[in-house]
């Protein structure tokens, strides 16, 4: 019994490493101004799709809703193990927030052939953890979050380990079902070297700039090209897109400045020690 | 969808298990009931499961006004897809104009199926809920009184309000921990409007096969000191001093992640963003640079005394007692100053 996955990948700037400057005066996010990586937990859901390939085979293919820049991820889930990529670009799609994400997302799902979707838990850019179940939502289909073990696959039925925050569950639904999958799921592993070859001037069409001399026809010839969709090309409602699809806007942008608001220096020695502590018992704060 | 309304009450979706109600709900309870009264509505909680009149009363004794009352054995144990369906036609059919959930994971797994449903907006994981105004820049129109939902973003680098203006309900995940709890008046009375319940096994597609239950291995979030120790501690056996500081002074011991991460003391122990939020009368940090994502989950506290050999470390713009020292030497002088006191 062979499987369909369908990973959900986003690209995302590295949140580990910016500071408060790359945002713009609208309180959206100067992507330009940040690296941008696979998310993280993304790269765990991907994992998860390439190993139920190799022991029940079937497909892997990840989709991203983003900017072309974003079709670096594709390529590198192809490198990865994927065997398709798509690309979901359109400028009307800009200003999404999770629920006209979500939307956008099962339009193009909605075109694929699937058994099991893949996201990972949460972006790091946002931290919500809604695109998933949202998604799931859209399609009608039942979710599993934070998945952090595949237990079985048998026959159109799967059983997961799931993290219930306060230990674990270990459930049993029929597909299709979306998995929202944790870090602590797996390694994700690196490209490999063969596939890396094989896909390295994969680009999608995007990418491809009138005078960069590439004919895009000859790409697609050679299965170079990554699969690029609008939201005509999945029949998406523009209502329900964009800004105007979203409920959600920001108010106001804010960047982190805290100070206490009296403060002591304390010498590094017993006196200065002592001292503190009796002012602590003093006001109470140590009994 | 529901229509923007102004009547709306403010709602808080009411966790429990087995029976018991979490704590955040009634955190949130709390917060929403001081909303409801700047709005001039009622506050109610939506209450779902088997045998949970007790929960009902406890939320009313918390403050609800009102509580929507759904209970059926096929609600005795928590699943998505019927959770939501209930809980979408109990706010198609009452309007309220705010619903709340704790940022728990059963919360951010039924709140974006709800908001996905009633094509809402949901903001997660909120530190802060406010009423306020909101003007469009391009129409010049002004939104009165929306929910301000506040949040940090970007790996905690920037704080973001969202509102929602033009489809209702507003809704918002809480992060567990940074709204107080109210205080109980066994007094006070509400009403109880119960639900009627119809759902067949298709409502439930999972079925759950083993469960386990992990004793969390300390209560962060009741401790009134907290000593909390960082990678500066340099190895699990010198993380000791931490224990020994957190021992003499009844605390409990906490951690940054950097140091659960290098094996110094189990995950439960870690403080911050993705940890716990705590807002102690003593927080203690040893060893602890004081990163935005750790301060994340401990700003809140009343006091805060640093230990760090760093003067530049981020720490210290918010401690109230700056120590500059060596670990090693400032932390057996703080036991040996606490254990000779008068
Ligand atoms: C998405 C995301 C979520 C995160 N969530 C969390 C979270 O929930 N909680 C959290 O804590 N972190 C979190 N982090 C990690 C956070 O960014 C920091 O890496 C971490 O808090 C640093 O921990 P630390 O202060 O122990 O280590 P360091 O930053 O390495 O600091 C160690 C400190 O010890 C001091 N020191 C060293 N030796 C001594 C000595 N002998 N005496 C005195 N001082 C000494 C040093 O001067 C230094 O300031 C998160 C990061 C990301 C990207
Ligand atoms: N623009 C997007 N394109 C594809 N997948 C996405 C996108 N946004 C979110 N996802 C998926 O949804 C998960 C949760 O995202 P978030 O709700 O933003 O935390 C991510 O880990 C991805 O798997």
């Amino acid at each position: 019994m062979a499987y369909n996955c369908v990973v959900l990948i986003k690209q995302v700037p590295d949140t580990k490493r910016i500071t408060g400057e790359a945002m713009n005066a609208d309180g959206t996010v100067n992507r330009a101004a940040l690296p941008a990586i696979f998310n993280p937990e993304d790269l765990n859901a991907l994992e998860l799709a390439i190993q139920i390939k190799e022991k029940f085979g079937g497909t892997v293919t990840a989709i991203t809703m983003g900017l072309p820049a974003a079709a670096k991820i594709l390529r590198e889930s192809l490198y990865r193990g994927a065997d398709d990529a798509i690309l979901l670009t359109d400028k009307r799609a800009a200003a999404s927030d999770t629920l006209a994400t979500s939307y956008i997302l099962s339009c193009a799902i909605k075109k694929l052939k699937y058994d099991i979707l893949l996201c990972g838990r949460q972006a790091i850019d946002g931290d919500t953890a809604q695109v998933g179940p949202q998604t799931a939502e859209k399609l009608g289909i039942p979710q599993i979050t934070y998945v952090e073990q595949l237990i079985e696959l048998n026959n159109q039925t799967i059983i997961v380990r799931r993290n219930t925050g306060a230990g674990w569950q270990e459930v049993k639904a029929q597909l299709p079902v979306l998995l929202t999958v944790m870090d602590d799921a797996n390694e994700p592993r690196v490209g490999n070297a063969k596939r890396l070859m094989k896909y390295k001037d994969v680009l999608a069409p995007a990418e491809i700039t009138p005078d960069s001399g590439i004919d895009i026809k000859e790409l697609e010839k050679k299965g170079l090209l990554i699969k690029q969709w609008s939201l005509d090309d999945i029949g998406a409602d523009l209502n329900w897109c964009g800004r105007d699809g979203s409920p959600t806007k920001v108010h106001r942008i804010q960047s982190v400045v805290l100070t206490a608001k009296e403060s002591k220096t304390v010498e590094p020695n017993q006196a200065g020690i002592t001292n503190m502590i009796h002012e602590l018992i003093i006001d109470k704060t140590i009994s | 969808m529901i229509k923007v309304n102004r009547q709306g009450e403010v709602w808080v979706f009411a966790e429990q298990h087995d029976g018991k109600l979490e704590d955040i709900s009634i955190e949130i309870l709390g917060r929403a009931g001081e909303l409801a009264s700047k709005l001039g509505v009622k506050v109610a909680a939506a209450v779902l499961g088997e045998n949970v009149a007790e929960s009902a009363e406890k939320l009313i004794h918390f403050g609800a006004d009102n509580i929507y009352l759904a209970e059926h054995p096929l609600l005795g144990y928590y699943q998505t897809c019927s959770y939501a369906k209930i809980l979408c036609e109990m706010i198609n059919k009452y309007q309220p104009q705010i619903v709340l959930y704790g940022a728990s994971p059963v919360g951010r797994d039924l709140a974006p199926r709800v908001a996905s449903a009633a094509k809402a907006g949901l903001t997660a994981d909120c530190t802060d809920l406010q009423i306020g105004d909101h003007e469009d820049k391009k129409s010049g129109q002004i939104h009165k009184n929306l929910l301000l939902q506040i949040r940090p973003a970007f790996g905690g680098n920037i704080i973001a309000t969202i509102i929602n203006y033009d489809r209702w309900p507003q809704m918002a995940t809480v992060r567990e921990g940074v709204m107080p709890m109210p205080l109980p008046n066994v007094g006070r009375k509400g009403k109880i409007i119960r639900h009627p319940v119809h759902l067949t096994h298709s409502d439930l597609p999972l079925e759950i096969l083993r469960e386990h239950k992990r004793e969390k291995k300390v209560n962060l979030k009741t401790s009134r000191i907290i000593v909390a120790g960082g990678a500066g501690l340099g190895s699990r056996e010198n993380f000791r001093l931490v224990w020994d500081l957190a021992n003499c002074l009844g605390a409990a011991p906490g951690a940054t992640r950097a140091a659960v991460d290098l094996g110094f003391i189990d995950r439960d122990h870690q403080i911050g963003q993705t940890g716990t939020t705590v807002r102690p009368s003593l927080y203690v940090a040893v060893g602890i640079s004081g990163a935005i994502q750790h301060q994340a989950g401990m700003n809140a506290s009343q006091k805060i005394i640093a230990v760090n050999s760093d003067p530049t470390a981020p720490i210290f713009n918010i401690a109230h007692y700056k120590i500059v020292g060596d670990l090693n030497v400032v932390v057996p002088m703080m036991i040996k100053a606490i254990k000779e006191r008068a």
